[in-house]
């Protein structure tokens, strides 16, 4: 066992997690004039990678399968100084002594940020059955897209925004496609009772067949899945069978450290864990979100790389410490459609203010009280940031309604 | 300073626009329309957090 033993007062920054809020936090500590160490830990083997392709243009027919890290060694060596452990994941934290545990050593940190991620949920009870996957990783994503080359015939379970891409990806390739979703109505949560419905309704329109309310009791199958047995005894024949049920903040290697856990890494305003100089950012982060006066933990690509770089200058210049405040924002492409969502869900109401719900396009706006708390759209890439902003500073429903008069009747804005 | 977009990369996420809409607005194809193609210098700032916060590395800034 090998140890780095810099002092604190020397400045070691140790970066836990080598994906987009790891990779983000160290560029932004070089950017912002940090010349201590860095040490990026990560437990997968590869250099870090983007995850929104994995399960968009990765999954179709012919799209390259090599590819290309977000950030090459020789960028972090040369460029940025930060020695990069791979396949090494952190196993403990010492927060009195300042040190990570990985099995091979043992890093000193003055500053530590914590950039893991989360898990996807597991089917139970599936280990040892081949064609059962997740998909999270680059290697998920590899058996999902070999399953998919070698034409199987897909279930999905789980209606949620990773699922519907992998089943656009598969229907795409005219692939027989279903989705099995326990609740009985899909995406409820997520975008709300009515708008879920709504985009899910996508999928039988491009020939996917959608079945809800129905819990899968067992993937059935000898070596490999060859059927889903539904609750009231139907079964569906799968040679693919992907599971898009969720995901748990990779906290376990923080088990005993003191650290305060709670669905993610309970954070203030400004990122910083509870612990002396431990900071979070990205999916593991359960954050104060001052926009919103409510902690909140999101899995999104813009807040990794937003609170990553966030933390990192947070916790290397605690004197300049600013609050992470944001209008959660992300996209999701099903069948040549662009879904996007900006705010908050849970409001009281929500008004389409264009197109409709059956249609090819629309803008639903979210109310809250009289303020504007969300905005979904479907195709609608005009609309979408112009509510965000609305949102971001507190905007009335009623401004936003008025703005949606303007945009409704703008004629279409022409490529200058 | 002017933006150089790469249309090959850009996929019309608009979080470029979000962070600087006197620049950036994205069209109702989802193109992405540059609009001033010389940084005016009071959004500098706003042009720097999109060319970092593009998901697709679609712009940069030349000199
Ligand atoms: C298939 C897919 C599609 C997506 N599509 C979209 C989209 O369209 N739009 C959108 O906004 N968002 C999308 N997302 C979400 C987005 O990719 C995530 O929000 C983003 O990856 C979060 O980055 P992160 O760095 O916080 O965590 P992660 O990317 O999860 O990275 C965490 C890293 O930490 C590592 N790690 C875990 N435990 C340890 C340990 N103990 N020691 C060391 N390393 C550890 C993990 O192996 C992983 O590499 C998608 C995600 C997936 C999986
Ligand atoms: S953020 Fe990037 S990908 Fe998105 S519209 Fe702007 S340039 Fe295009």
């Amino acid at each position: 066992m090998s140890s780095q033993m810099d002092s604190p007062g020397r400045g070691a920054l140790v970066v836990v997690g080598a994906s987009l809020a790891g990779l983000r936090a160290v560029e932004s500590a070089r950017k912002a004039g940090f010349d201590g160490r860095i040490t990026l830990v990560g437990e997968e083997v590869h250099l870090p990678y983007d995850r929104p392709p994995l399960s968009k243009e990765f999954l179709s027919a012919g799209a390259p399968i090599d590819h290309v890290p977000l950030c090459g060694r020789s960028e972090f060596a040369d460029d940025y100084g930060v020695d990069v452990l791979l396949g090494e994941p952190a196993t403990g934290l010492d927060l009195d002594a300042r040190v990570v545990h990985t099995r091979e050593r043992q890093i000193s940190y003055s500053a530590l940020i914590i950039a893991t991620g989360v898990r996807a949920r597991e089917l139970r009870g599936t280990s040892g059955l081949a064609g059962v996957h997740v998909l999270r990783t680059l290697d998920d994503a590899r058996s999902v897209r070999r399953a998919l080359d070698d034409g199987a015939r897909t279930v999905v379970i789980g209606a949620g925004f990773i699922g519907s891409e992998v089943a656009s990806a598969a229907r795409e390739r005219g692939l027989r496609t279903t989705i099995v979703e326990a609740l009985p109505a899909p995406m409820v949560r997520s975008v709300g009772p009515d708008l879920g419905p709504a985009l899910a309704s996508l999928h039988e329109r491009n020939g996917t067949t959608l079945i809800c309310g129905q819990e899968v009791t067992a993937i059935e199958g000898t070596g490999r899945v060859e059927r889903v047995r539904l609750a009231d005894g139907t079964s569906i024949e799968a040679d693919l069978v992907v599971a898009g049920i969720g995901a748990t903040p990779a906290t376990e290697w923080l088990a005993g450290s003191g650290l305060p856990i709670d669905d993610g890494v309970v954070c203030d305003e400004h990122l910083r864990a509870g612990g002396a100089d431990v900071y979070a950012a990205g999916d593991v982060a359960r954050w104060h979100n001052p926009r919103f006066g409510t902690s909140m933990r999101v899995e999104h690509w813009s807040n990794a790389a937003e609170q990553g770089a966030r933390a990192a200058r947070n916790a290397l210049f605690p004197a300049v410490v600013e609050p992470y405040r944001t209008v959660p924002y992300f996209w999701s492409d099903w069948y040549g459609s662009r879904i996007q969502f900006a705010g908050i869900a849970d409001g009281d109401e929500h008004v389409v203010v264009s197109g409709d719900l059956t249609g090819e396009r629309f803008v639903a706006l979210y109310r809250r009280g009289d303020e504007l708390s969300g905005a979904l759209t479907l195709n609608g890439q005009r609309h979408i940031m112009r509510y965000r902003r609305l949102i971001a500073r507190g905007a009335n429903f009623d401004e936003a309604l008025a703005l949606a008069e303007t945009m409704a009747y703008r004629h279409p804005t022409t490529r200058s | 300073m002017r933006i150089v977009l790469d249309r090959a990369k850009c996929t019309g996420i608009g979080i470029c626009e979000s962070l600087a809409p006197d620049v950036f607005e994205v069209d109702d194809n989802g193109d992405l329309v540059v609009l001033h193609a010389e940084v005016p210098s009071s959004a500098e700032a706003d042009v720097a957090a999109a060319v970092e916060g593009c998901p697709t590395q679609a712009l940069q800034f030349e000199a």
